[in-house]
């Protein structure tokens, strides 16, 4: 490991793509994902990559959707709005079964909504990401340290599964600096594309990356098998951090800069004598819902802190199958809640579960 | 260590600049540190501040909603921030372009009036390194010996030339 140095969330994200190979950035610029696509314009040509600055969010995407045809290591970035035009990209990715990372730095919403932080893109990257039956795999890291752990893996399990990951953070992680080290060289695994349009040179068959199919036998065939691969990941991919949470009585949910926002006040809430804790998903899809269901066992009752009107909330639900109260705790349009404000739900879900 | 700092000013003052010293200096003393600052359109000729947390613990919030010391450069951001000063905290004002006082009694207030000092030094554009002297000083997030080292880190190499200069300005600040 090198030396520690502060680095905006944004730049960490450009510099650990690069160092987990990726050689192709497509993007346009959003607030407030810019510097990250700044960062890729100064340092990947450097790197003997390619930046290109497309002339729209669609454009990009589906300069996405042929470099990961070619097999390579690719991302795309924007924000809220910019996610929305990718919609029919990232359908087409899952539909071919390419790896690809598309990174999101949320901002409040629906329409052009605003340029503060929000995490109301929560239900778009785990359940809706575009049109017809499919998932990415969604990684929220929570500290500029852990962008770089989650770019690794999630470039990493997108190719592992062939199929498009997202990085969904939020302006708070983007926009701020922390202490940050990067590894001098990226254990990040390659794994063969034999799958990739590379040039047959007459020696083989050729590829064919495609996500049409006009005959519903074939395409059943392909869902159910593309789903069976969802399952594994289900099983084998789950993620989260665990603070404070052994003998919790109120079990917060929250992931991003909600969950720093929750440490504070479940420190607090601990100070008082309420035994608080928190689970913070680091995968949101696949949902951390085995420790969930594990926590419900003991815990009175849960609290999901978001930055939406309740999405999250609604995942926490189904994974302890409404087993315990679930109290939410939200600002939204860019507004943040306080520790203070979190703290008061969970005196409440303390009191309401007795 | 749990020092909770608001810079506030005009864009343009190096509000973002001073965090980013305070942010290093707490780094190279093995605190855990976070550098948040504002975006957007209240940046572009208006207000600019950022939130410096350095602490013994894992930083969580780096939003500072409770400030144990406020630096404010101009007049609205003493009116936006001073109530988010806790008990017993200090505010530090350049009262040069302040001419409002601190309403509360509860905290420590510091006048300098260092875009003054900075013009009449020949340090046009330093009020803020001014300002950060005298935090340094009266919160001692830092040793005197730390100073330099941390300015090297933050200024960009194009314009090292400015270090010494910079150096002075803190100094004169401390010296207050």
């Amino acid at each position: 490991m090198g030396e520690k140095f502060l680095m905006k969330g944004n730049e960490a994200l450009g510099e650990a793509a690069i160092l987990a190979g990726c050689r192709n950035f497509f993007g346009y610029p959003i607030t407030p994902q810019t510097e990250l696509a700044a960062y890729m314009a100064k340092k990947l040509p450097k790197a003997g990559g390619t930046f290109l600055q497309a002339e729209s969010e669609i454009a990009a995407i589906n300069m996405v959707y042929g470099a990961a045809s070619a097999g390579q290591r690719v991302m795309t970035s924007s924000s809220s709005p910019g996610v929305s035009l990718k919609s029919e990209g990232m359908s087409y990715l899952a539909g071919s079964d390419l790896p690809a990372l598309i990174v999101n730095v949320q901002r409040g919403g629906p329409g052009l909504g605003g340029i503060q932080p929000a995490q109301s893109d929560y239900f778009q990257a785990t359940h809706g990401p575009g049109h017809g039956d499919f998932r990415l795999l969604v990684f929220a890291p929570s500290t500029v340290q852990e962008v770089v752990d989650t770019v690794f893996l999630a470039f990493e399990k997108a190719d592992e599964y062939r199929m498009p990951a997202m990085i969904l953070a939020d302006g708070i992680l983007g926009q701020m600096m922390e202490p940050v080290e990067f590894p001098e060289h990226a254990q990040v695994k390659q794994f063969d594309k034999p799958w990739a349009t590379t040039g047959t040179q007459g020696k083989r068959k050729k590829n064919i990356i495609n996500s049409l199919f006009l005959q519903p036998d074939e395409l059943e065939i392909i869902n159910l098998k593309r789903f069976e691969r969802y399952q594994k990941i289900v099983e084998n991919e789950q993620r989260w951090e665990e603070f404070m949470v052994d003998d919790a009585e109120v079990v917060v949910v929250a992931y991003g800069a909600s969950a720093r926002i929750a440490k504070n006040a479940i420190r607090s809430a601990r100070e008082k004598g309420i035994k608080a804790g928190l689970i913070r998903p680091i995968s949101l899809w696949p949902f951390p819902e085995k420790v969930l269901r594990e926590k419900a066992k003991t815990a009175k009752a849960f609290v999901s802190v978001e930055l939406s009107m309740g999405q999250m909330i609604n995942d926490v639900r189904l994974a302890i199958e409404c087993s315990r109260p679930v109290y939410l705790c939200n600002r939204v349009g860019g507004m943040v809640m306080t520790p203070d404000e979190v703290e008061a739900v969970i005196v409440k879900a303390q009191g309401g579960a007795k | 260590m749990n020092q909770q700092i608001i810079i506030a000013g005009f864009g343009g003052q190096g509000v973002l600049f001073t965090g980013k010293f305070m942010a290093y200096a707490g780094l190279y003393q093995g605190f855990e540190v976070s550098w948040l600052p504002s975006y957007g359109p209240e940046m572009r000729g208006g207000t600019a501040n950022c939130n410096v947390v350095i602490s013994d613990q894992p930083v969580g919030s780096p939003i500072v909603i409770k400030a144990t010391s406020l630096i404010a450069m101009n007049a609205p951001s003493l009116e936006k921030f001073e109530d988010s000063v806790v008990p017993g905290g200090k505010i530090f004002i350049d009262s040069t372009l302040i001419s409002e006082k601190v309403k509360r009694s509860d905290v420590d207030a510091f006048y300098l009036p260092a875009t003054q000092m900075a013009n009449e030094h020949g340090m046009k554009g330093l009020s803020n390194m001014i300002m950060l002297g005298k935090f340094i000083k009266e919160t001692n997030i830092c040793d005197e010996s730390l100073i330099e080292k941390t300015l090297k880190k933050v200024v960009p190499p194009k314009k090292a030339d400015l270090i010494e200069k910079n150096m002075q300005a803190i100094q004169m600040g401390y010296q207050l």
